[in-house]
């Protein structure tokens, strides 16, 4: 009832902004009228939670859409935990929108949808047909293109507007032919006629394809993630931050309503391909993330990392269920859905975040800020509780996920399958990578835009931003340390979502207090509270004992920098020089990065050029490629005839590598 | 109680012998180079004297820059407190399995490169950089070697690791022995030594870690030299709990237990502090990209001690 | 006191280095820590052969170690290095694929080579097929050495290394007869001694050891 009324009152504000279109206050009270009623929207997701999940999902029929077709809605304990999850991201964008909605360009553009749009997601979580599903989903794919559109004069806008477009029918249209299948000749379009359905081996396969093709389109998964770096970005902050911690996050919901609640008897192979495609998507997401120079679509591409560490605990949580081991399974998902909110919220501060520097200096070009630390101090210390949390850096909630889905990967080859068994090494280590290179890339993001000396008159005459933004971004920097401090909080919430879609009882290791445990408790256990306890008693110790034992003089002096006293701020390392050497190293190999140096001769009065050139390999390859591929089968066809010795030789080690191969195979 | 106790004990001694083990690192290199050499004791002298210096801050440093040295120091100080080493009878012990502890040493990292970067200097920037980009790889090659391990050992804490190598269950594994370098391999590099990084140069174009804790001194450099003190002390102490844990004490040993606990403790870390004098004395840096070359190399192998698990039926 | 346990796992422990050296191969950039390298692997290889000879109580692999050690080890390192030194080869090894994933394609390789070793020696147990896995991924590496490195002397090296994962092989299996040994180290030691008159009439004929003149030569490459 609550739902209701607040879903119906989204669609009233978004007229109502259209009503009073050109008025000053509409922009504040329509965020400020989102904001309460996305608070109301997930409290009552989290009170359904505390109280224990649903015996009884309750479901709704309404007499709405097309007359011989009634709109089902249910509100189970996965929705319910969807709604929390996406909502008070929701809230804290509509909360900084009220001070920032009204300055961004295009503001009469923008305020009406963001209403609209938040009522599709809501919508798509509560649906319990593939009718209401699909357009719910339509409705918020279109409605967040025309947020990305808002800026219409800006043509980077229109390219990434265009490029959406395509990617979300293309997405939209997977669903549909997935939901298709799944309502089989009988045309059964409700869900819980679907969780009944028989479907063959074929078809059961499509399914999982289609879905895994429209929902990862929608989440970002390499290398459907094309549109993503390039439309989130180009909207206003505060809808960058919706559709970075909170669209993607639907987007993941619609994966696992498919996977673990419509289908239950995917097979293992379909989960060993997405936790391969997760760890494709961790590691080139950050890759591309670390090469950024532009800061929203750096967070962007680290959307697409985040996205694919969800979907490595997503593919192992299939591999486990298929194989019998349902408690594995379900810690795994555990650790998806703990990794699910955690993003949404981390991302969404670090892109109101952005969205407070744009106010502040005009700028997201990392080479043009610098400094902001001590320029705009809560926008700093939060933006770096945002970096330290995505980093996965202890006591903050990032870790507490990661490590639990690395702990679930851990148990991974108990599955006797040469596979996973090979496979799952090797996607650790990709996982790991992505990890490491997460902690660089935000130190890189972190230490260019808020440290060292201003790289522009703008970022030197940077002011903090208003109250109401800071606030924004405090509550979810506060809601991250929490998180991370009381993990148990956190996965005994969880607990009652996963524990009827695994349909088994979670071990109580993973919900006891202090110590967290994946399984038992021998296998390994972390307590971020004890940790943090320590540390302050350490703390405490250290300060006072070098207040017994040392002196307290300070003197500020001009930096030393080895004696070269300069004042030449470009002499600082800047955004590109800092990843150079994971460029000379990863990106020369995946981005075919070239840097060229033009230095004239002594004498000459030329300036000095340092060119580096890059190339999407995902872009060029794919998307731009297809038509070249073929012409170039064609030719290197016709080259067999004209190789060299070591080809030659090459060639024949290949065979023999691949007949060794499908040997191993048929023996299995 | 005792656990308590002796966890207390444990966090004085691993934060007092740290500077000792740099002390014999010290001395066996110059032995080796045809040099007396200072004391062992020099590098308490060299903290207390740090101490008692003032402390020199840019005019353009934030209060990131003032705070970094503290937390870098007691995060590291954390990561000793959790590592078991005399004994696996301590009571912060299950707060943090082997995940949690290269996670706290790369919160250190953190600070330690935005610090780098913080006070605006070219030189701040290039160490932020080169170390962030030799953690990228290093790290991952850890979570390897631990992968290796808990699939041997059924666990990652680090405890329950020396409790199944003490129980025999595990022979002259070859994954084992591969985990081992590997870890070698990736605690030279963490920990800055020869060849990747020297921690006693002060030559611009060859220094990691030097160039980012350029701008510190007094009471705050005092603080990072200590921390990377028992950084080192710490690697070794994880590579002898994790693969020689002989001797180590645990929850039903009484007395006895635990002075031959400590004796063989320290008889370990005095030995791989004089190995690594050793080592470092006879091989030469290497360029800062082939570090990229040494690292991956690191990181297949330990993707090897995982995969050789799957033949001799460990697992 | 030693156990069948310990017995098998110092084999394989000594097989690991054998292996170890494969990739250290595959990782060096200069030229004399290749043939190092190569000389570190053929001690190894001795040391395993000992081992089984001690192991085994089978004399002749006692042979067949010496002939490892003192063919391998010593006399041909040192020939390459003279050959180096004398034909003036360029110091660095040229590449045709960079260090990093040729790494990456060894372990590759060593996977597949135990996902084949596994369901084969089923019921032979862990220790022929960890003993098969290592002595395949050496064979292997040396041919992914061969191929991955333009320079002729590395590509002898590579070769060499093949057959260094052959012994390895067979010395783990019981019951070779040490003709079949002694035969082998014949035939490398006059493929080394062909190589060397190979290498100098190369030389000769076009002042360089990288193959690719050679296909140039032929007209192979414009």
């Amino acid at each position: 009832m609550i739902i209701g009324s607040a879903l119906g009152a989204f669609v009233a504000l978004g007229f109502l902004a259209i009503l009073f279109n050109g008025r000053h206050w509409i922009h504040s009270l329509t965020y400020g009228a989102c904001a309460a009623l996305c608070v109301i929207l997930a409290g009552d997701g989290l009170w359904h939670m505390v109280m224990g999940g649903h015996e009884a999902a309750p479901a709704i029929v309404l007499p709405i859409g097309i007359p011989w077709l009634k709109a089902h809605f249910r509100l189970d304990s996965l929705s319910t935990f969807f709604l929390m999850a996406i909502n008070s991201p929701a809230a804290l964008a509509s909360l900084f929108g009220i001070a920032y909605g009204g300055h961004v360009p295009e503001a009469r553009r923008v305020t009406p949808l963001f209403p609209l749009f938040l009522f599709a997601m809501n919508g798509v979580l509560l649906a319990d047909d593939a009718f209401v599903f699909l357009v719910s989903w339509e409705f918020m794919s279109l409605s967040s293109w025309l947020l990305v559109l808002s800026d219409h004069t800006n043509a980077e806008a229109r390219r990434a507007g265009l490029v959406y477009l395509v990617m979300a029918v293309f997405g939209t249209f997977c669903l549909l032919a997935a939901f298709g299948l799944l309502a089989g000749h009988a045309g059964a379009y409700g869900f819980a006629a679907m969780r009944t359905a028989h479907l063959g081996p074929w078809a059961g396969g499509l399914v999982v394809a289609l879905a895994l093709l429209g929902a990862g389109s929608k989440a970002g998964m390499v290398p459907l993630h094309a549109w993503l770096p390039l439309a989130h970005p180009a909207a206003p902050s505060h809808v960058s931050a919706l559709m970075s911690g909170v669209m993607t996050k639907v987007a993941i919901y619609g994966l696992i309503r498919i996977l673990f609640d419509l289908r239950s008897d995917v097979g293992w192979g379909w989960g060993f391909f997405i936790m391969v495609m997760g760890a494709l998507t961790a590691v080139l997401g950050v890759l591309y993330a670390l090469f950024q120079r532009d800061l929203k679509t750096l967070l962007a591409y680290s959307t697409v990392e985040n996205v694919g560490i969800i979907l490595i605990a997503l593919g192992l949580a299939v591999a486990f269920r298929d194989h019998g081991a349902a408690t594995l399974s379900a810690v795994a998902l555990l650790a998806a859905l703990y990794h699910v909110i955690n993003h949404s919220l981390f991302k969404t501060l670090l892109f109101l975040g952005s969205g407070a520097i744009l106010t502040a200096t005009g700028e997201r070009r990392l080479d043009r800020l610098g400094g902001l630390l001590n320029r705009m101090p809560v926008t700093g210390l939060t933006f770096l509780v945002g970096a330290a949390a995505i980093s996965a850096l202890p006591p903050l909630n990032g870790f507490v996920s990661e490590w639990l889905i690395f702990q679930s990967l851990f148990h991974a080859p108990t599955i006797p399958h040469w596979a996973m068994r090979f496979g799952v090494p090797v996607v650790g280590v990709a996982m790991a990578l992505a990890a490491a290179f997460a902690g660089t890339c935000f130190v890189r993001a972190f230490g260019i835009v808020f440290l060292g000396r201003p790289r522009s008159p703008e970022a030197r005459h940077a002011a903090e931003v208003p109250f109401v933004m800071q606030a924004a971004m405090a509550i979810p920097a506060v809601a991250c340390l929490c998180l991370g401090v009381f993990p148990v909080m956190a996965t005994s919430g969880i607990a009652t979502v996963v524990e009827p879609l695994a349909k088994v009882q979670l071990p109580t290791a993973l919900l006891g207090w202090p110590w967290l445990s994946p399984i038992s408790p021998t296998d390994g256990s972390y307590s971020a509270t004890m940790l943090l306890l320590t540390f302050i008693g350490l703390m405490l110790t250290t300060v006072i004992a070098l207040r017994l034992f040392g002196t307290r003089r300070v003197r500020p002096a001009p930096a030393w920098d080895c004696g070269h006293q300069e004042d030449i701020v470009n002499a600082q390392y800047s955004a590109d020089s800092f990843s150079q050497p994971l460029r000379r190293v990863f990106g020369s190999v995946v981005f075919n990065a070239q840097e060229r140096v033009d230095m004239p001769t002594p004498g000459d009065l030329r300036p000095a050029r340092f060119e580096l050139r890059m190339t999407d390999p995902i872009w060029d390859g794919l998307y731009m490629g297809i038509l070249r591929v073929v012409n170039a089968i064609a030719d290197r066809v016709n080259r067999l005839q004209f190789l060299t010795v070591r080809r030659y030789l090459f060639l024949m080690f290949t065979t023999l590598v691949v007949l060794l191969l499908i040997v191993a195979i048929r023996q299995q | 109680m005792t656990a308590l106790l002796l966890g207390i004990i444990h966090t004085w001694l691993v934060v007092g012998l740290a500077p000792m083990v740099t002390g014999i690192v010290r001395l066996t290199k110059a032995r080796l180079q045809g040099r007396r050499g200072a004391s062992v004791l020099q590098p308490y002298r060299d903290l207390w004297r740090l101490l008692h210096k003032e402390t020199v801050i840019a005019e353009s440093a934030t209060w990131l820059f003032r705070i970094t040295p503290y937390l870098v120091f007691v995060c590291v100080a954390l990561a000793g407190t959790i590592m078991p080493t005399y004994t696996t009878n301590m009571l912060m012990t299950p707060a943090a399995d082997l995940i949690a502890l290269v996670a706290l040493l790369a919160t250190a990292r953190f600070f330690t490169a935005l610090a780098g970067l913080d006070v605006g200097t070219a030189f701040g920037g290039l160490g932020a950089s080169r170390e962030m980009f030799i953690a990228s790889i290093a790290e991952p090659g850890i979570l390897t070697v631990i992968f290796s391990l808990s699939l041997l050992a059924h666990t990652t804490a680090p405890a329950n690791i020396a409790a199944f190598v003490l129980s025999g269950h595990v022979g002259l594994e070859v994954s084992a022995g591969l985990a081992l370098g590997v870890l070698v391999m990736i605690a030279i590099a963490e920990n800055g030594r020869i060849p990747i990084d020297n921690p006693a140069t002060h030559l611009e174009l060859t220094m990691v870690h030097e160039a980012m804790v350029l701008e510190y001194s007094g009471r705050h450099l005092a603080l990072l030299e200590a921390a990377g003190m028992i950084r080192l002390q710490l690697f070794m102490s994880i590579i002898s709990c994790l693969f020689f844990p002989w001797g180590m004490a645990t929850v039903s040993s009484g007395a006895g237990g635990l002075v031959l606990g400590l004796a063989a403790w320290l008889a370990k870390v005095g030995a791989m502090s004089v190995a690594l004098g050793v080592f470092e004395t006879s091989i030469a840096k290497m360029r800062v990209f082939r570090v990229a070359d040494y690292l991956g190399g690191a990181l297949l192998l330990a993707l090897l001690a995982t995969i050789f698990l799957y033949v001799s039926e460990a697992v | 006191m030693l156990t069948a346990g310990f017995e098998y796992h110092t084999a394989h422990l000594i097989g690991a280095v054998v292996l170890m050296m494969g990739f250290t191969l595959l990782y060096q950039r200069r030229m004399s820590a290749v043939i190092r390298a190569y000389s570190w692997q053929a001690t190894a290889l001795a040391l395993a052969a000992a081992w089984q000879g001690f192991v085994q109580h089978a004399p002749h692999l006692y042979a067949t170690a010496a002939i490892a050690l003192l063919f391998k080890g010593v006399a041909v390192p040192l020939t390459l290095s003279w050959l180096v030194k004398r034909l003036g080869i360029h110091r660095t090894v040229e590449t045709a694929l960079g260090i990093g994933p040729t790494m990456i394609a060894g372990v590759g390789l060593v996977a597949l080579s135990i996902v084949l070793v596994l369901p084969v020696t089923s019921g032979a147990g862990a220790i022929t097929r960890e003993s098969l896995a290592i002595a395949m991924s050496v064979v292997l590496l040396g041919l992914l050495m061969m191929i991955t490195r333009r320079n002729a002397v590395t590509q002898v090296v590579g070769f060499m290394a093949l057959e260094n994962g052959l012994i390895l092989a067979a010395v783990g299996a019981k019951g070779m007869p040490l003709v079949v040994e002694i035969s082998i180290a014949f035939s490398v030691l006059v493929a080394m001694t062909l190589f060397g008159i190979f290498f100098f009439r190369i030389r000769e004929r076009f002042d360089t050891l990288d193959l690719a003149y050679l296909e140039t030569f032929r007209g192979e490459r414009q």
